[in-house]
């Protein structure tokens, strides 16, 4: 797919809305309010990421569009795929821990959600291999978790996220626990994926400089209470790969989102 | 990391070898010692028989004592089943319903915590002797089994319970593909403490049963014998226990080593 192909499938698919949350509260049972009233629209096929500092419920707004957590006031809207009912899910979560059964073949773990959504097994097994082979694992579908080196295991995490082909990608951390070699690797692997597949990310981070590099709109949130503290736009040519990463552009953006986000940590007075 | 794990695998085979010929080497030398000790003081076999005497009563006695064997085995494989079985189940009822959980729970525990000993006699009372003997194999074996298992339904992972969640797994489907092969090792750890406790729990029985005057298992032969003051045969009877409960409990390690071999921490090798 040219460069040109792709800006326009992704300048087509911005019109429609992904996701959209409205006055959203978080309260934990113990009283602390740990997001919010937050606000976010993300568009059909954008790359977003939130960044804060820790605590700050960022994790909790990815659980929330999962519904894994029900908001305390506010609304959620998720936009479900229109037409026929679709096989398998319309979200994708990774966590930031790989989170693979480990009594279950890199197959198995991949086929887990077609499995729970009762896709016939010949079908489920062809798609988990055609998804590893999407993150380059073809060839460890009979390994086991333990046998995997960390990068790798996380790679898993992302093709079984994508085995059911969702509209939606949400990511929690994932490479916060990865060396930044395998995790600058896994983050050009993401954008590839990102290209070819067009799917709406919404990747939760605490780097400023991987935030930069990834998404299109980097959301800074507040110290808990989360809300949001500016939400800045990315704007460079694509696709992005190394020459970004070391442009000026670059580095300004970084800059900028830093500074954005400073406040954040001068509220907490823990630190 | 195929080379690494040859390399350091000989020295961890020389220690596994050491660690199987020095406990072998230690018997022999106490077998040799008790044999010359015996000869030499010319202790009668009453007192204390040699181990020479004791194989051959154990050869001479084969008859009676495989049966008694047989026997034991049989109370302490049917003690064993209910008690896995029974565990097991009562551990998902309890993973099911709290109601349920903190209802039985506490009685659970008494029937632990009471001696087994004191429960036999009033067992053989109410109940055919042999169901009474599974009975206390059962009541002893099953508490680790069930504790173990609830242990293991509650150590599930929370994000994969969270990944369940998302792809609305329904709960069959969350017991069949998360929580019992999450909760497995620790079954299989309680059923290996099970396997030991079932013979002991048969035995105590047996004993207990033997004194009021019926019973041919192997605990019952040593009481019967310690009457007669046939001590070679107490001595026989006793080996055989102790190779089957060593039989038990390594067929249940092996079955624990083969079923978890391929994710489970305790069964991988230390370089791996």
């Amino acid at each position: 797919m040219s460069a040109a192909q792709i800006s326009s499938t992704v300048e087509a698919s911005l019109t429609a809305l992904a996701v959209s949350l409205r006055g959203v509260t978080k309260t934990y049972d113990n009283g602390v309010m740990a997001l919010g009233p937050f606000d976010l629209t993300v568009r059909k096929g954008e790359f977003i990421s939130l960044l804060g500092p820790s605590g700050c419920g960022k994790s909790t707004v990815l659980r929330i569009i999962a519904e894994l957590s029900a908001p305390s006031s506010g609304s959620v809207r998720v936009a479900r795929r229109e037409g026929v009912p679709q096989p398998g899910h319309g979200i994708g979560f990774v966590f930031q821990e790989p989170t693979l059964m480990p009594w279950a073949s890199v197959r198995e773990n991949v086929r887990l959600p077609l499995r729970l959504g009762r896709v016939p097994k010949t079908e489920a097994c062809a798609r988990a291999d055609a998804a590893l082979a999407s993150v380059g694992l073809a060839d460890f579908a009979d390994a086991f978790p333990r046998e995997l080196s960390g990068g790798m295991k996380m790679r898993v995490s992302l093709a079984r996220a994508l085995v059911t082909d969702p509209d939606i990608l949400l990511m929690d951390e994932p490479f916060a626990a990865l060396d930044e070699i395998t995790r600058f690797r896994l983050n050009n692997d993401l954008l590839a994926l990102w290209r070819s597949l067009g799917k709406t990310v919404i990747f939760v981070t605490h780097s400023v400089f991987e935030s930069v590099y990834l998404s299109q709109r980097v959301v800074v949130m507040t110290a808990r209470p989360g809300r949001i503290q500016a939400d800045i736009r990315i704007e460079t040519v694509e696709p992005r790969g190394e020459t970004f990463r070391t442009s000026a552009a670059y580095s300004d953006y970084c800059r900028k989102v830093s500074a954005a986000l400073a406040p954040s940590y001068a509220e907490q007075s823990t630190l | 990391m195929n080379a690494q794990a040859m390399v350091t695998a000989k020295p961890s085979g020389a220690q596994g070898a050491l660690r199987l010929v020095l406990p072998v080497i230690v018997f022999a030398a106490g077998l040799l010692a008790w044999e010359l000790v015996v000869r030499f003081k010319e202790i009668p076999p009453y007192v204390l028989p040699a181990p020479s005497v004791i194989i051959l009563t154990l050869i001479k006695d084969w008859a009676v004592l495989s049966q008694s064997l047989a026997t034991t085995l049989l109370t302490t494989l049917e003690g064993f089943a209910a008690a896995s079985v029974g565990g097991i189940a009562l551990a998902l009822l309890f993973n099911q319903s709290k109601w349920v959980e903190y209802s039985l729970f506490p009685y659970a525990i008494v029937l632990q915590v009471t001696p087994v000993i004191a429960i036999a006699p009033l067992l053989l009372i109410y109940l055919e002797q042999q169901t009474a003997v599974v009975v206390c194999a059962f009541i002893v074996a099953f508490f680790p089994v069930l504790s173990n298992t609830t242990l293991g339904l509650n150590s599930v992972d929370r994000n994969l319970a969270g990944l369940f969640q998302l792809y609305g797994a329904s709960p069959r489907q969350t017991l069949r593909f998360l929580k019992l092969p999450a909760a497995l090792p620790y079954i299989l750890g309680g059923l290996r403490i099970a396997g030991g406790l079932s013979l002991i729990g048969a035995v105590v029985a047996e004993i207990a049963a033997g004194t009021a005057g019926a019973g041919s298992g192997l605990a019952y032969r040593i009481a019967e014998s310690g009457y007669r003051l046939n001590i070679p045969r107490m001595f026989a009877a006793l080996l055989l226990l102790s190779l089957a409960g060593i039989v038990i409990y390594g067929v249940l390690a092996l079955v624990s080593h083969l079923v978890l071999r391929r994710w489970h921490e305790s069964a991988l090798g230390k370089e791996s």
